[in-house]
């Protein structure tokens, strides 16, 4: 008796989490794609229009990089 | 047919269904497009401050999100030396030192207004600090997660994001300490999240080597992307807010794009056998920096696919890595318990 109530229990248990499955992948299934190439057109755009603004690509000059050490003075 | 035969049917159905969906948008890959792309400059960057306190590895750090308040350029890092430390990168400077309760921490989070801090680890909890107390508080204990916490993000004062070996994310009220929602979907522990640019959404990476799009709102999982073969460690979302960027153990790094529901590139390499732990994008998303077990940070040209510079210098695997919102450096954090800023 026990067994086979603990089996009808797994059995639910999987068909809930099949029912689960199948759900989620009805949402995925719903959703609308974009061409790969207007994808990467819009990805190309985004780089070209802020590379300008992206220090660590255009590099940073000396005198405006915060981090560089200034001069240390020298006592004489 | 049993109900169970049914719905493995409908499944498979299902299954290749988004499969001819992605292969009918599939009319070209990212490196082919981008081929008439300038390629991105050789970029050479020097270690400007390395940052020394902590006395065992580093396993992660995140930069204020103004970080660049009264002269000082913030950031939060936690090791295995039971310490989170608040750092000046500008001067090196310890701000403070936050001793936590459990020293094995994993992730840590600094809030965007700059009054939180948080951490969590192997104890399965987040724990949240107030940095603005004359002594630094706990503020929060966020426990309900059967599994360790591998990463927290804050939304805000009052919600962050966590997400946990226990295959979940959770999104909690840190003034109740309860979880709001809970996001289940993965089968394999979480490892990294990624909140996107309008707050709306989040990306997690797991060890079921997927990584799944999240509305923070409604709770539930609306995409998911596949492609690694084994663990994802990193995730960050590409600055336009329209795709992803992931690494893996299996040694490469992946874009997908949210629009086309695809990879659009993959970044590896025949010589690289080391695991990608961790992952930044400069400000334009044209440079992906990652972190390898290799002791290597290398850096990636993003439309390109090709390797364009690499940050060696620590003794150890990098374990984190970050770019701050003004783009004007990058900061590794390694195994061999040091910091190091880079531009």
């Amino acid at each position: 008796m026990q067994t086979v109530m603990s089996s009808k229990m797994a059995t639910s248990n999987n068909i809930a989490q099949a029912k689960r499955t199948v759900q989620q992948l009805r949402v995925e299934a719903s959703i609308e794609r974009i061409k790969v190439s207007k994808a990467c057109a819009d990805l190309m755009h985004y780089c070209g229009e802020h590379a300008k603004f992206d220090p660590l690509l255009m590099g940073i000059p000396a005198s405006e990089n915060p981090f560089k050490d200034k001069k240390p003075c020298t006592i004489l | 047919m049993g109900e169970m035969d049914q719905m493995k049917k409908e499944a498979e159905g299902l299954k290749s269904q988004i499969e001819a969906a992605r292969k009918a948008a599939a009319d070209t890959t990212l490196a082919d497009a981008a081929s008439g792309v300038a390629p991105a400059p050789r970029v050479q960057l020097k270690t400007r401050k390395t940052l020394k306190g902590h006395l065992a590895k580093i396993y992660a750090m995140h930069w204020a999100t103004d970080c660049r308040l009264d002269h000082a350029m913030l950031m939060v890092s936690a090791s295995q030396d039971g310490k989170l430390i608040i750092w000046d990168a500008f001067s090196g400077n310890k701000i403070n030192a936050v001793p936590l309760k459990s020293s094995w921490v994993m992730t840590c989070a600094y809030a965007p207004s700059g009054n939180l801090v948080a951490s969590g680890g192997l104890d399965n909890m987040c724990t949240v600090y107030n940095l603005k107390t004359p002594v630094v508080k706990t503020v929060k204990e966020l426990d309900a997660h059967t599994g360790y916490l591998s990463c927290a993000r804050f939304l805000s004062d009052t919600e962050i994001l966590t997400a946990s070996g226990d295959t979940t994310c959770a999104l909690w009220d840190i003034e109740t300490g309860k979880q709001k929602t809970v996001f289940l979907n993965h089968v394999g522990d979480c490892m990294c999240l990624a909140l996107s640019p309008d707050m709306n959404m989040f990306i997690s990476g797991a060890c079921d080597s997927l990584a799944k799009l999240w509305d923070i709102r409604d709770g539930t999982c609306k995409q998911t992307f596949q492609g690694h073969t084994s663990d994802i460690n990193a995730i960050s979302f590409f600055p336009s807010g329209n795709a992803v960027v992931t690494g893996s153990d299996d040694c490469t790094c992946k874009m997908y794009d949210l629009r086309s529901d695809q990879e659009v590139i993959s970044y590896q390499d025949a010589q690289l056998n080391s695991g990608v732990t961790s992952l930044a994008l400069s400000v334009s998303g044209r440079l992906i920096f990652a972190g390898y077990d290799d002791f290597n940070c290398n850096i990636w040209d993003s439309l390109k696919g090709e390797k364009v510079g690499v940050l060696s210098g620590h003794d150890n695997r990098v374990s984190c890595t970050g770019v701050p919102q003004d783009g004007m450096c990058v900061c590794t954090g390694s195994w061999d318990s040091f910091l190091k800023i880079w531009n």
